[in-house]
């Protein structure tokens, strides 16, 4: 008998557990439920479009795809088109995989004011995300954005605020915000961090590429580059902390170059207090901050130094992490915004040992939303082993018969939902590729729902 | 002049997660990452070797190999920087190109280890 198996979300996290459960059980049969008429998650809607390398683990995932025992259900959202109990029912094994669709919130006065939005918001805007498209962003007559945060996703979004227009309209960007970004007037960038460059949470890469950007000056305060012993106790122990901290040493000696017309500036030692209304009281024109600093030692604490600053801006792009949103019938640890889960293995609540009989989570929705594409691989392989485990000691299957996929579509077909296969994708990923190709670019995403669901839906047999 | 008949390919035996040894015959000039899957070694490659990723991470496993490679690159350290299991003599699969000198070598993939307390966790009851 086969072992149906249900994963929801098709990134990095449902696509290596699909992989690996594949591989594993030679009986296994796995669906892979999408919200969005395209596949593949954040590797679509996250990852730069001037990062096309990192893009290429698409292959490996439409392989596994492609696997005669793996289908794709694009266009199906859980909670909303079917629901977890249903799933469970229908399915001996369900792996939630659906990444984090929310944002931290900062809790500070000015949160809401027009032009302040999350990192996520405008990087899903760059990115074609059918949910992005519509930002009210306007760069048109903002001179000066600031980036609350200092990981990655603040340097992806600082990066293409900088980049030239150019550069990027060879890539798979989003027609709607090259078109944008062409006519931006954003000349400064100021990249702001709670803490100091020893403890900077972007990766050696990402920021080595931003320190290169062509025709953007790079400031840095050399005050903050000074180190404390508890600094150099950090830094010994960590190599990527370490390899971060002599990027912002090499690049805060070398620059100062004149005649560059966009500059990026590092701000440490800063937390956001509010965010500044104008006149109208509509718009934002800048960030309030107060000044901290380290204290103490193991662990160390971030305080307040009761000194005030202003940063004039426009535009404020908070990346202080996503989030993750739970579905109803699902436990989910609020504070931490996961799924609470004991290798992968959905606890019935923080305060028991008990887990849900095949139910699992992986990715952001199990560890939180940090790690790269990579990390997944590692993440699916710890959940694919507890299943293992839960299969051969019967937890999961003694197999009472379970419908699989008959019973999903069947659910769907009684809601009048029709769903994208892997070959709907397909063509819609041939009908991006020509479309790109007229512009000398890899694809055109294809950002409306409804025009991916007529390419998608075409042609698929009634 | 004598001409030094060079090998053209080497032995090289990968470690898998499960402690499994499989000695394969690499051609010189190929990487460990290419042969790894022209021999089913289950060694991830996400970016298929163009350096935006970790995941064909292996470690050599005697230093006197590792002190044989090329230095790795500032694109490749990045890289190990993320890398799972990271340790003095990690590298890259896809960076390390087999030549003559490297006959004998041993990979080890890095392995999850799982602490778990045993049956820590109880299925409910439907």
């Amino acid at each position: 008998m086969p072992l149906h198996v249900c994963v929801v979300g098709s990134g990095p996290a449902g696509f290596y557990v699909a992989k690996k459960l594949l591989k594993r059980f030679d009986f296994a049969r796995v669906d892979i439920l999408e919200r969005l008429p395209a596949p593949f998650g954040l590797v679509r809607s996250g990852v730069a479009p001037d990062h096309p390398e990192t893009k290429v683990v698409i292959n490996q995932f439409s392989r596994t795809a492609e696997d005669e025992r793996c289908r794709f259900f694009g266009n199906v959202c859980l909670g909303t088109d079917v629901s977890l109990e249903e799933l469970r029912k229908n399915y001996h094994v369900v792996v939630l995989a659906y990444g984090a669709e929310s944002d931290h919130r900062l809790g500070i006065p000015g949160e809401d004011l027009e032009g302040v939005f999350s990192a996520r918001q405008f990087v899903w805007w760059y990115n074609g995300h059918p949910d992005g498209k519509d930002l009210p962003i306007n760069l048109n007559d903002v001179e000066t954005a600031v980036v609350l945060g200092q990981g990655n996703v603040a340097l992806d979004v600082a990066r293409i605020l900088l980049r030239s227009p150019s550069e990027l309209s060879s890539t798979d960007i989003a027609e709607h915000a090259v078109k944008a970004l062409r006519t931006s007037r954003i000349r400064k960038v100021y990249v702001v961090g709670r803490r100091g460059p020893v403890q900077a949470a972007c990766t050696a890469k990402e920021l080595r590429e931003i320190l290169g950007l062509k025709g953007v000056e790079i400031v840095i305060n050399e005050a903050d580059l000074q180190t404390t012993d508890c600094d150099l106790e950090e830094l010994q122990s960590s190599r990527i902390h370490k390899r971060v901290f002599d990027l912002f040493c090499k690049s805060a000696t070398f620059t100062k170059c004149a005649g560059r017309d966009k500059q990026l500036q590092f701000v440490f030692f800063r937390a956001p207090v509010s965010l500044l209304a104008a006149e109208d009281g509509i718009h934002v024109r800048g960030v309030h901050l107060q000044k901290t600093r380290l204290e103490g030692n193991h662990p160390r604490k971030l305080v307040g130094t009761g000194e005030f600053e202003e940063l004039d801006c426009g535009l404020v792009l908070k990346s202080i992490g996503y989030k993750s949103l739970p579905v109803p019938d699902l436990p989910f640890d609020h504070k931490k915004g996961v799924v609470p889960n004991y290798f992968g293995r959905v606890r019935s609540s923080d305060a028991t040992n008990e887990t849900e009989r095949g139910l699992y989570v992986a990715g952001w929705l199990k560890r939180g939303p940090t790690g790269i594409i990579g990390t997944n691989e590692v993440c699916a392989q710890e959940v694919v082993t507890s299943i293992e485990e839960d299969v051969n000691r019967a937890v999961v299957s003694n197999l009472k018969e379970v419908p699989g996929s008959v019973g999903l579509e069947s659910i769907l077909s009684e809601k009048n939902k029709r769903y994208i296969t892997f070959e709907g994708w397909e063509r819609l990923n041939e009908t991006e590729m020509e479309k790109g190709a007229v512009k000398g670019k890899p694809r055109e995403k294809i950002v409306g729902i409804d025009e991916a669901l007529a390419i998608g839906l075409a042609k698929e047999k009634e | 002049m004598a001409k030094k008949t060079r090998k053209r390919w080497i032995e090289v035996t990968f470690v898998t997660k499960e402690g499994d040894r499989k000695t394969i015959r690499v051609p010189v000039g190929m990487s460990m990452l290419e042969a790894a899957h022209e021999n089913d070694i289950e060694l991830e490659g996400a970016c298929e070797g163009s350096l935006a990723c970790s995941t064909c991470h292996v470690i050599v496993k005697d230093e006197k190999f590792y002190r044989m490679l090329k230095e790795p690159s500032d694109e490749e350290n990045d890289m190990l920087d993320l890398a799972f299991g990271l340790t003095e003599t990690s590298r890259l699969g896809c960076q390390v190109i087999a030549k003559p000198e490297l006959n004998g070598m041993e990979l080890a993939l890095p392995a999850a280890t799982r602490n778990f307390a045993v049956d820590g966790h109880v299925p409910k009851p439907h």
